[in-house]
């Protein structure tokens, strides 16, 4: 079953930065670029699993803080010639709140977001 | 609709053309190509080993048919371009075919020269020039035994190794008495002469050809002193000519090449002009580095970026044969106002000359070792200073302090599974591969593909080794003027001096005043600019901490599994139980794995989670600690002995030096990290001498060294000069400190900067002028007014709240 969550707006993430959201299955990076595009992949480089949320975005791209991996923000795939992917989340912005699709979500957990809020956009 | 590009020549300098363009306008023409030869675009300066048999002509294709299918490029492999109707605006093949184009790139080459006696158009007499030839070369070595290469320079001799190789008997006839006398003088030709008689090969010095005899193949040579050989191949390698009969043909100015400006256009402005057939600033070029240098400022035009020029270039060649190292460059031979230097090893095959003028390198040639000769030709060609280093010049890099890789600097003696890089773990195996297979030309494109020197740079000169060994004469150094990052043509010294002169106040106007490629930069240039703000203007410019790499941004350093190292400052590493005690609480409180003493004297707290991190520094800052700055390009720490206050050796209190070094200087950022020592005595406990500032103390005062590195690259450090107060060395490190940070290069060590710009640079602004001296300092200690405010204090009274919290816990 895949679910929009909303996980918060556009206005919590800093232009070209990111912030983590924390799923049972690990933490997603969502970032913001310059031009207020909002992106979201599982918070693991394909190389050496550096957390990519905290690396330097520019354009639609970010730059592991590990070792330098370049991730394209739009599919998730290293910037060849490295080769690797991450997994990537899709994303909406509806008036400055950003969601987030989750699959296989099964909204078990206790901190899960309300159903109304996840099915107003579902 | 889009524009039509139309490109003749599918050689190297046209299709760098096609790459370059297509990076940077991927969208902007719909381009067709026309090439004589019935392939894509390989790499012909690989020929040589394809004809020695070291490769396959498979190795060296760069761009298939399918490349340009790929890229929507229409490509017409064996169709020669016979005339341009430049009224028209259109190209005419030999068939009749005809394509209309907006704009026009000549990339047509240039042809062998033909020695103008009888018999040169012989079956069986051939130029060295492409895949036909070398095809022609490869079949007559099996059906013939003798072959005469007439021509001993670069290319000729190339020819006759590889014949050599195939197993003929070959002659190399030569007009002078002297091999390859555009590259190397003499004597260094004597020993490259002696080395290849002892592979086989038989040489005719100053013979001239007469005649090339035979009925209808080729059989003999013979020469106007009256002796002949047999032959049954016949390589003329005499030297190449622009191939300008196309431009010619239709108007364009031509003089010994197609005559092109600084942006590679010709007379013609719709026409471009790029590779062996042009002729710009009087000069032709022959070699590969040059023309990738025209390409790119050509693309740079063709994309309408248009702010690239072409300004000539200067060339090194060395010579593609197995086992032979040669480099030669610049004005080899000197004149009346240059000296040489010279080292003669000649048992051993080793000849090294320099050859100097007002403290410059002017020209260089090197035999049996090239170890050095990338870096002579950066020394040459950036016309560094070198009073500093002369005695030391001609015994190579590696004796300016630099132990690095020891003796592992001959690339051609490693094996395959050595490893090159060690940091990123790529054996020169991986590397060669990677040349040959992905045809890949310069230093960048290496760390690009493999990663080998992109981390901490050590084997830099071991690369390019592997480069040269492989490319030979063609490998192509990084151009003379290196633009900060992929986003700009500019260099980081143009970008410092335009946001002063500019009064640039931000990183967008930096970007927007100086036609930044990309929208907001990359990880190499925006921590860079950013830099720069702070820099020049201190108090004014607000901090981006987007353009901060994460370890400045968190004010902690990122370890291999996402979490935090944090390190207090410990002034001087001189600390109390008291100290001692609060950091062990805070390390017992937030289970810190590891806590670990640092190289630097000081107490390091391994595996804290991020978003314990403001919870840490409001205990630590509530004990009275500050950041220790160990995360950033800034000052690290400053190392001390116990001085005269208990050593009974120790001279002067070199602790409380230390710790007023530390004071003055904390909080500063600089180009890259900042590390200091102070020593009580010339023994020197504190290892002053391999810090960026160290002092020693001596009974009459106080030693200040610069420059010094225990990284990856040891270097010792350089006497700046004796002073006699604690006063003077805190002015004299402030002044120091200053200039090495309104000059450095971001992410250039003190240790390459003093190497670049010379000691005696820094000494005159530090040492000899005394009002200059004063200003440095002064615009030091205002900087640091706003520069001490201690980020972890702010941090732990809630200043970036969000990039320590999670956006969101669905867990």
């Amino acid at each position: 079953m895949n679910h929009w969550i909303a996980v918060g707006t556009l206005d919590d993430i800093p232009r070209r930065g990111a912030r983590v959201v924390k799923t049972a299955e690990g933490d997603i990076a969502v970032f913001r670029s310059h031009d207020d595009h909002v992106f979201a992949v599982h918070d693991r480089c394909p190389h050496k699993g550096g957390p990519l949320s905290q690396g330097i975005m520019y354009g639609h791209k970010v730059a592991c803080p590990l070792h330098n991996w370049v991730i394209d923000l739009e599919s998730g795939n290293a910037v060849a010639p490295d080769e690797g992917c991450t997994r990537h989340y899709l994303t909406r912005l509806e008036s400055s709140t950003i969601y987030l699709e989750l699959k296989n979500f099964t909204g078990q957990s206790p901190q899960q977001t309300s159903p109304e809020q996840a099915s107003e956009v579902a | 609709m889009k524009e039509k590009l139309v490109l003749v020549g599918n050689g190297m300098a046209g299709a760098r053309v096609l790459e370059e363009l297509l990076k940077q306008a991927p969208d902007k023409y719909d381009i067709t190509v026309f090439g004589a030869e019935p392939f894509g675009n390989y790499n012909r300066i690989l020929l040589s080993p394809v004809l020695s048999g070291e490769k396959t002509i498979d190795d060296i294709m760069l761009n298939d048919i399918d490349w340009y299918h790929k890229n929507n490029i229409i490509l017409h492999a064996g169709k020669q371009v016979t005339e341009i109707n430049r009224g028209r605006r259109e190209v005419i093949a030999e068939d009749g075919f005809t394509e209309s184009y907006d704009r026009l790139v000549l990339a047509t080459g240039s042809y062998p020269i033909r020695l103008p006696v009888p018999g040169a158009d012989l079956p069986g007499v051939i130029g060295f020039r492409d895949i036909h030839d070398v095809r022609t070369m490869l079949s007559a070595s099996g059906d013939h035994q003798h072959a005469v290469v007439i021509g001993g320079g670069l290319l000729g001799l190339e020819a006759a190794y590889g014949l050599k190789q195939r197993g003929m008997n070959v002659t190399v006839v030569h007009l002078l008495d002297c091999l390859m006398e555009r590259q190397l003088d003499k004597f260094a030709a004597t020993l490259l002469k002696t080395e290849l008689e002892g592979r086989g090969i038989h040489f005719m010095l100053e013979t001239k050809t007469a005649a090339i005899v035979g009925k209808d193949w080729v059989e003999e040579v013979r020469f106007e002193d009256g002796r002949s050989v047999a032959a049954g191949l016949v390589v003329m390698a005499i030297g190449i000519r622009p191939n300008i009969e196309l431009a010619k043909k239709s108007g364009v100015y031509c003089e010994r090449g197609i005559v092109i400006s600084d942006t590679t256009q010709t007379y013609d402005p719709r026409i471009y002009a790029v590779g062996e057939c042009i002729q710009h600033r009087s000069r032709t070029y022959g070699l590969v580095a040059p023309l990738f240098e025209m390409s790119r400022v050509c693309a740079n035009h063709l994309a309408s970026i248009g702010h690239a020029r072409y300004a000539g270039s200067e060339t090194s060649t060395r010579l593609k044969v197995t086992g032979v190292e040669l480099f030669s460059a610049g004005n080899f031979q000197g004149d009346n106002e240059s000296e040489d230097i010279i080292f003669k090893d000649p048992s051993q095959g080793v000849y090294k000359k320099l050859v100097i003028k007002e403290n410059r390198i002017k020209g260089a040639v090197l035999y049996g070792d090239t170890v050095d000769g990338a870096w002579y030709f950066d020394l040459m060609r950036n016309e560094t200073d070198i009073c500093d280093i002369r005695e030391n010049l001609l015994f190579g890099q590696n004796h300016l302090g630099d132990s690095g890789h020891g003796d592992e600097n001959r690339a051609t003696r490693l094996s395959d599974n050595m490893e090159v890089c060690g940091c990123n773990g790529v054996c020169k195996g991986d590397i060669v591969t990677a040349i040959v297979d992905k045809g890949l030309f310069t230093l960048e494109d290496v760390r690009v593909h493999t990663k080998a020197s992109s981390s901490c740079g050590s084997c830099t000169g071991l690369v390019e080794q592997i480069l040269i060994s492989v490319l030979g004469s063609d490998y192509s150094e990084a151009p003379k003027k290196k633009p900060l990052c992929k986003c700009t043509e500019f260099t980081h010294d143009e970008i410092r001096r335009t946001i002063k002169e500019q009064s640039l106040k931000t990183i967008p106007q930096v970007m927007q005043f100086m036609e930044w490629r990309t929208p907001d930069g990359c990880h190499v240039c925006r921590p860079a600019l950013n830099y720069y703000m702070v820099c020049a203007w201190p108090g004014e410019y607000k901090d981006d901490y987007q353009s901060r790499f994460i370890n400045e941004r968190v004010h902690a350093n990122i370890q291999k599994d996402g979490t935090y190292s944090v390190i207090p400052r410990i002034w001087g590493g001189v600390t109390t139980p008291a100290e001692l005690r609060k950091i062990a609480e805070v390390a017992e409180k937030y289970d810190v794995p590891t806590v670990k003493i640092t190289g630097g004297q000081r107490i390091d707290l391994l595996g804290i989670t991020k978003d314990d991190l403001p919870r840490v520094w409001d205990d630590l800052t509530r004990a009275g600690f500050v950041s220790g700055h160990a995360y950033g390009k800034a000052l690290r720490t400053v190392k001390t002995c116990v001085g005269s206050e208990w050593c009974r050796f120790g001279t002067q209190d070199s602790t409380k030096m230390g710790i007023e070094l530390e004071r003055m200087s904390w909080g500063a950022w600089t180009p890259h990290k900042v590390k200091m020592a102070v020593s009580g005595c010339p023994r020197n406990c504190a290892e002053a001498t391999i810090k960026d500032f160290g002092v020693v103390a001596v009974e009459s005062g106080w030693e200040l060294h610069v420059g010094g590195n225990g990284g990856v690259k040891i270097r010792a450090t350089d006497l700046l000069c004796k002073v006699k107060t604690a006063e003077e060395v805190l002015e004299y490190c402030a002044a120091f400190l200053q200039l090495y940070r309104e000059e450095a290069h971001y992410l250039e060590r003190t240790a390459p900067w003093i190497e670049r710009v010379g000691l005696s640079y820094v000494k005159d602004r530090v040492v000899a002028d005394e009002v200059g001296r004063n200003s440095l300092a002064e615009r030091f200690k205002a900087s640091q007014q706003t520069a001490q405010i201690d980020p972890w204090s702010e941090r732990a009274k809630g200043t970036d709240e969000a990039e320590f919290t999670a956006l969101k816990n669905i867990a």
